[in-house]
């Protein structure tokens, strides 16, 4: 995947006097894990397909904490986070747009009482937006009338009531969107939330993300499609486990609409 | 002596709703052992959750039969209550049925607690079915005291709904003989079934039998309010309060520590001076304790949560950790917090004031593992019918181990050393945050 996207970044938007319309937090997963990184280009194509006026901020961005916090580490967490909040009060940022749910839901909820309020949208909310004000187009494409099953991400769903916002995106895929037994509020986690990403399950006799994959394969999907760089991670790994990477892909919202545009 | 059963009547009323009043009073005494939490913003939406919540019901249905089997006994108990009402003035006054004179309305009051009453049986008896002989797994996993209290809240309701039964078909029977006091009153669509039975019975005996099931009933009624304390039936009274205090922000958003940002605040300022003494209000009481290890460190909504929580078990069925065989069950930390509460409250009662007693939340009931393996999914408190969220309780107690302890599995010590020292949970420098976008 090599190829060089245009990256504006709030510096150079600063410099040159200007605000963009929204920031894109890229977040930690977004920025460094090679399989996240994909679902980030694929996101700044829409950005850049849409004409939307974004910027990033770079080297200036820092973890949020959300794994910190979530470890019980509240001195990181808002160390972390009074960070940030400095380098995006700074800047002005009024609206922010991020593709991890995490990042999303730290932003949005507990950034706020220590001095950072700003418009936080997930990248499937803000594109769903997109769609509605007719800058976005999405059709079908390659994947029309492909079977897909949506995994909803703890943060996004339960934790912030989005249910709606990515399913209405691969509706608009001409896709034959199947849900899983267990969705939207009684969605079954995929086993990497709590900062469970960063350290080896407890004894027990499965892993959370067998279970979940298990899930998703009674739906006999073609695609599996996530909303979280770390559900996506959990779910490709299931699909491995179960040796099936050959028959299921499993792709992010963003990278569905990408691709299917070929852009 | 012809007020002798009124007197009685009067000390058992007085005495088992004093008793009843005491143990309450322990409860609001232990739950006030918690931390302050403000839970008094948005009252309209805690109205409205209390009234969708606890009086609606509309959790429980998400489970449909066991919703509406416990839509059943708890209308039956709630409606049935007004006919408690009768008794104790009749048992007070010495009169009968006083509330006859309403006419057709009491025909059709007694009417109704009477199809309610059988139905109640009939719920009861499904659901006694399915804690002991259907295999579903979070009451199986239940053992001692709380499957014993499971059942025995069954057996009291199948006894109290008889003897009501039974007291009204005598009292059929008694009005058809036309005995002395038996006013015709009153609609039987139920127990007239039953009154045949009665047939050849002598108007003593009948009397006997009708005052012995009417005692017995009223006792009965007295001696389960004294028994909800020790039960986790207090959900019937506390469903209220819990879910009207319940938490209103969104499911994801934790409490950001206020110690913590008093610190953190300081630390960043850069006038602040590092070796300046501390203000005089700090250095009266001792430096504040992050997170929880005991009951005490927890706030008064969560202790309140834990006397609140009927050990259902729908947390537990639907937690990722408990579902893939981890030890964490988020029932099981709503039962321990109770439990070190009611021991911590003892405590209290036998000496005064609390007295270390060696032992804490911590370790003593939950351990390091089970705290350790929650994926703060939420799924716990979306599927808890009374509002509880037993992942506030663990996150707190995470938050003891870390900050407290530095008591983290290594895998999440290397995490955190990563985002304090470049910003991001792995090794990357975060000079190299936009790589990606030339890569
Ligand atoms: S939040 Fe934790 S305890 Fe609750 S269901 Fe999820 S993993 Fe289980
Ligand atoms: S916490 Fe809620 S769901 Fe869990 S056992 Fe208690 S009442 Fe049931």
């Amino acid at each position: 995947m090599s190829e060089t996207v245009k990256v504006p970044t709030m510096a150079e938007y600063m410099a040159e006097g200007k605000q963009p319309e929204v920031l894109f937090w890229v977040g930690c997963a977004g920025s460094f894990d090679d399989r996240a990184k994909k679902i980030t280009k694929a996101f700044v194509k829409l950005l850049h397909n849409a004409n939307v006026d974004f910027a990033v901020l770079g080297t200036e961005e820092s973890c949020t904490g959300d794994p910190a916090k979530r470890a019980g580490n509240e001195f990181l967490f808002q160390m972390q986070a009074v960070t940030n909040i400095e380098v995006m009060n700074a800047y002005e940022i009024k609206k922010v747009v991020t593709a991890c749910p995490h990042c999303f839901n730290t932003i949005k909820n507990e950034y706020p009482s220590l001095g950072g309020e700003y418009e936080v949208m997930h990248h499937t909310q803000f594109l769903k937006s997109l769609l509605d004000e007719g800058r976005l187009t999405v059709e079908g494409g390659k994947f029309k009338g492909k079977r897909i099953t949506f995994h909803d991400p703890c943060y996004l769903g339960r934790a912030n009531n989005v249910y709606e916002a990515p399913r209405d995106l691969l509706k608009k895929l001409e896709v034959e969107l199947i849900e899983m037994k267990r969705c939207k509020r009684n969605g079954l986690c995929c086993g990497a939330g709590g900062a469970q990403m960063f350290k080896e399950p407890e004894p027990g006799n499965k892993d959370v993300n067998i279970e979940r994959t298990e899930d998703a394969l009674e739906t006999k999907p073609d695609i599996i499609a996530a909303g979280c760089p770390f559900c996506n991670t959990m779910m490709t790994d299931g699909v491995k486990n179960k040796e099936k990477e050959d028959s299921i892909e499993v792709l992010d919202v963003a990278e569905l609409i990408a691709n299917a545009q070929d852009l | 002596m012809q007020y002798i059963p009124n007197i009685l009547f009067v000390i058992a009323l007085v005495a088992g709703i004093g008793y009843f009043t005491k143990n309450i009073r322990k409860v609001i005494r232990n739950i006030r052992l918690g931390k302050d939490v403000d839970r008094s913003d948005n009252k309209g939406a805690r109205w409205k959750n209390m009234a969708m919540i606890a009086l609606g019901q509309s959790k429980m249905v998400r489970r449909p039969i066991a919703g509406i089997l416990h839509i059943v006994v708890y209308l039956g108990f709630i409606i049935i209550n007004l006919e408690v009402l009768e008794i104790i003035i009749d048992g007070i006054f010495g009169t009968h049925r006083v509330f006859a004179p309403l006419g057709s309305f009491y025909d059709f009051l007694i009417g109704s607690f009477e199809i309610l009453a059988l139905l109640v049986l009939v719920s009861v008896v499904l659901f006694w079915i399915r804690r002991n002989v259907i295999n579903i797994r979070r009451f199986k996993t239940l053992k001692g005291w709380p499957k014993n209290d499971g059942n025995i809240i069954l057996y009291f309701e199948v006894v109290l709904m008889t003897l009501f039964l039974t007291m009204n078909a005598a009292d059929l029977q008694l009005q058809a003989i036309g005995a002395e006091h038996y006013i015709k009153a009153g609609a039987y669509p139920v127990s007239q079934y039953i009154s045949p039975l009665f047939g050849g019975v002598s108007e003593g005996s009948l009397i006997i039998l009708e005052r012995t099931a009417w005692w017995l009933h009223i006792l009965g009624i007295l001696v389960f309010l004294n028994y909800l304390y020790f039960s986790k039936h207090l959900h019937i009274l506390l469903a209220f309060p819990n879910t009207f205090f319940a938490d209103l922000k969104p499911k994801g958003e934790f409490d950001n520590l206020e110690a913590v940002t008093k610190e953190v605040m300081l630390m960043m300022d850069p006038n602040a001076d590092p070796f300046a003494a501390p203000a005089e209000d700090e250095e009266a009481g001792e430096p504040e304790k992050f997170g929880a290890s005991d009951v005490m460190d927890l706030n008064w909504a969560q202790l309140l949560n834990s006397y609140t929580c009927t050990e259902c078990g729908r947390c537990t069925s639907e937690c990722p950790a408990n579902q893939t065989g981890k030890k964490l069950s988020p029932r099981k930390i709503m039962m321990d917090t109770r439990d070190r509460l009611q021991e911590v409250g003892a405590n209290i009662d036998k000496n005064g004031s609390f007295v270390d007693d060696g032992k804490q939340l911590l370790n003593d009931y939950i351990t390091a593992e089970e705290l350790w393996a929650c994926t703060s999914c939420n799924a716990c408190v979306e599927a808890c019918p009374v509002s509880i969220s037993p992942l506030s309780i663990i996150m707190d107690m995470r938050r003891y181990l870390v900050m407290e302890q530095s008591a983290a599995p290594s895998d999440l010590n290397n995490m955190m050393s990563n985002i304090e020292n470049n910003g991001a949970p792995w090794p990357f420098n975060q000079m190299d945050r936009l790589n990606w976008s030339n890569e």
